[in-house]
């Protein structure tokens, strides 16, 4: 399919972070300042190469109290839980649909309490079930800032365990690309059911700041999975493919299906 | 076995002279260190801060009120603008900070002048929006223009611009987003450059904190600010400048300090020193600039070198006889003999034949021996200067130290007395390279430097940055 005939559906080029003149400060924080539902069958992925168009579940309280916990074995660990059916797998959730998850329970931030006095005595927290729903969208920006995505839809803003997928589709196999991601903090990113890269710590979102090994992005449905975990602080992830050179892979398109 | 871990933290202390303040140098969040009537001044979180006399030796003793976060300060004509934070960020509250700020004609607390004005609110941040407003900086560039940015890992970076005449927001201003997931930014300006510095990594966490300060560019105020590769820092680049050292973790809140045209410092923090029980302490290092980049430079680490003049590239000798060294001429014969390890020239080779009273130097091509090779030593208890301590420079082996003179010359003397003439200020230079001062000259009160008058003839003389004669390279050897 030719990238000009998706233009027409597209919305999302238009709100990047400027690399020119000044970004005003904008004190606003809702939800469609930095997602909207996606729109259209297809996306193109950004000027810049972004992949703008995901599915995310609602985020899985996983509470941390430090993001220095955040080790590449306890990533392995809690990302090997399976939270939902499907999980890593070719097909993917619907848009709206719901899962539901066993969490261990955070009372939602008072945020008139100014700065909590933490103990360091261990915390125990509840198991609750919680009811989880998968949303499609578009960011307006380049990254997918999950904290406001949590934020506006949520009780939950730290603490937390986002899922995102997304299919990357092809007309012809692309080798020897890389799936390059920025997250805040921690994440772990799978191709087609295969770990692709893991970026282990407190991570600041960082656009490149880590990458895939070479790849090749097969001619048709690739499927890209990612899981993000945070504890304080504002998650979001920015993900695209590079390829040998460092440039941006732009002959895609981006769908939830 | 008390006595004996005594002796160890003591021990430790003066070990620790290359790497962090003497004294009780304390502090988290440090702001840009400030002069004030021959004393230096930085304010730190909770109120209070350190000063020093020399600025090598710290202690507490300043004074800010309002408590609060992250303070920084600046000299505007002859009075002294601080900045601070009324909150102190929250992470699992809510975000509402205030950036203040307010005048003082001294920072010295006991001063009949000492009085700070009622602080005016610059800039702040509301409940939940992407930006907590604290962690001030301050910057004025050449055409006076008065730049504050503040914010933390909660958002958006922000700046301001400020009426340098007030310390309040300029009316109309708009604050501008230049970076995201920093802390304790600040901004410098630099040959048509404004550099955005922040703070990325892990905050507070004592020797596991991953504090580390990167910088962006921009030809405006108002950025983009772009790193090394063209990364804008509102999508997260940065080019480091420092990070953790061997025994000091978590580098955060730069502030700039220009000595004078080419002798720059950089003020910060190591939330962590090894030495002091892994307190947070305040640190001084020299500013290298690398193609339009700053870096943190060194301070000098003890050892032994060569000292080169960036003139000619000659090495500081003795001026005694030189000694042909073993292995006679050769040109091309002899090539059939076996090969050995020849020995280089030692000290007790040549200098039982060296004068026993003072005796001159000069500079001459490097040979690697023992007239040319030099101990360079800090002297803990000799105080310093803004950034580093004083230091001893004597001929390897030996107690033969390097001294001014009268007339402001150079001489070596037998044996290292502390007298103030033997005790060298080294200050790296922006371009890496270093000027040797002495403490003080017999019969001179100027600050001279190690010069290179001649080729072959070191003397002192006054420092000018862009004059390669007043330059010189330390080279472990």
């Amino acid at each position: 399919m030719a990238l000009t005939a998706l233009a027409g559906s597209l919305t999302l080029l238009a709100q990047a972070p400027s690399t020119g003149g000044p970004v005003y400060s904008d004190s606003s924080t809702n939800l469609e300042k930095y997602l909207v539902p996606a729109s259209g069958e297809e996306a193109a992925p950004d000027a810049d190469g972004f992949l703008r168009r995901w599915l995310l579940l609602d985020p899985i309280s996983k509470p941390n109290r430090s993001n220095t916990v955040f080790t590449d074995s306890y990533l392995r660990e809690v990302f090997a839980v399976p939270y939902f059916r499907g999980q890593l797998g070719d097909v993917l959730p619907k848009d709206g649909s719901k899962i539901k998850v066993t969490v261990e329970y955070q009372p939602p931030v008072d945020l008139s309490g100014g700065r909590p006095m933490w103990s360091n005595e261990p915390v125990v927290y509840e198991k609750k079930v919680r009811k989880l729903q998968w949303h499609a969208f578009d960011s307006q920006r380049f990254n997918v800032k999950l904290f406001r995505f949590a934020t506006n839809l949520t009780e939950d803003r730290y603490g937390v365990i986002f899922w995102a997928v997304t299919v990357v589709n092809c007309e012809e196999d692309i080798p020897n690309v890389r799936l390059a991601v920025g997250s805040n903090s921690a994440s772990m990113w799978w191709v087609n059911g295969e770990e692709a890269l893991i970026l282990s710590g407190d991570r600041r979102m960082v656009a490149d700041d880590g990458a895939s090994r070479r790849l090749t992005l097969k001619k048709g449905r690739n499927v890209i999975w990612g899981a993000v975990i945070n504890g304080p602080g504002m998650s979001d992830f920015c993900a695209r493919f590079i390829d040998e050179d460092g440039h941006p892979v732009r002959n895609i398109t981006l769908s939830t299906k | 076995m008390k006595h004996h871990l005594l002796l160890a933290g003591l021990g430790a202390l003066i070990g620790l002279s290359a790497a962090a303040q003497v004294g009780a140098p304390y502090i988290h969040d440090p702001s840009t260190i400030m002069e004030c009537d021959g004393k230096y001044y930085t304010f730190g979180t909770g109120g209070g801060g350190l000063i020093s006399a020399d600025g090598w030796v710290w202690n507490g003793g300043a004074v800010r009120p309002g408590g609060g976060a992250a303070p920084d300060a600046i000299k505007i004509g002859d009075r002294y603008l601080v900045g601070y934070s009324s909150t102190g960020g929250g992470l699992g509250g809510g975000h509402a900070g205030r950036i203040l700020t307010m005048w003082n004609k001294t920072l010295d607390p006991n001063s009949p002048d000492f009085a700070f004005s009622e602080p005016v609110e610059v800039a702040h941040s509301e409940m939940d929006e992407d930006c907590d407003a604290i962690d001030v900086g301050f910057l004025m560039d050449d055409d006076g223009r008065l730049f504050c940015t503040y914010g933390t890992y909660f958002g958006n970076i922000r700046m301001v611009e400020l009426d340098p005449a007030t310390g309040g927001r300029l009316p109309g201003n708009k604050a501008v987003d230049v970076a995201i997931d920093c802390e304790a930014s600040t901004m410098m300006y630099r040959d048509g450059w404004y550099y955005l510095l922040g703070t990325h990594g892990t905050c507070c966490d004592g020797v596991n904190s991953t504090y580390n300060i990167v910088v962006g560019r921009s030809r405006k105020p108002t950025g983009p600010f772009l790193d090394n590769v063209g990364r804008d820092m509102l999508r997260g680049g940065g080019k480091m400048v420092i990070a953790a050292e061997e025994r000091i973790f978590g580098a955060g809140h730069f502030g700039r300090f220009i000595v004078e045209p080419g002798v720059e410092k950089m003020s910060l923090h190591f939330e962590a020193d090894l030495d002091r029980s892994g307190r947070s302490v305040l640190a001084i290092r020299p500013i290298l600039w690398k193609d339009g980049w700053p870096e943190a430079g060194e301070l000098l680490k003890d050892g032994n070198y060569k000292i080169l003049s960036r003139r000619r590239g000659y090495a500081l000798e003795l001026a005694v006889d030189f000694v042909r060294a073993q292995g006679g001429m050769r040109f091309w014969g002899r090539q059939d003999e076996p090969l050995v390890v020849l020995e280089g020239q030692k000290l007790e080779d040549v200098s039982a034949d060296w004068p026993e009273g003072d005796i001159p130097v000069r500079a001459n091509d490097y040979m690697a021996r023992p007239h040319q090779k030099w101990t360079i030593e800090a002297v803990p208890e000799a105080g310093g200067y803004l950034g580093g301590p004083y230091y001893k420079i004597v001929i390897e082996g030996t107690g033969r130290a390097l001294a001014a003179a009268e007339g402001a010359e150079l001489v070596t003397v037998p044996a290292f007395t502390g007298a103030p003439e033997q005790l060298w200020q080294i200050d790296q230079l922006i371009d890496g390279t270093y000027r040797i001062m002495p403490k003080s000259i017999p019969g001179c009160g100027e600050r001279l430097c190690l010069y290179s008058v001649a080729d072959s003839t070191p003397t002192l003389s006054k420092f000018d940055f862009e004059n390669d004669n007043a330059k010189w390279d330390l080279k472990l050897h």
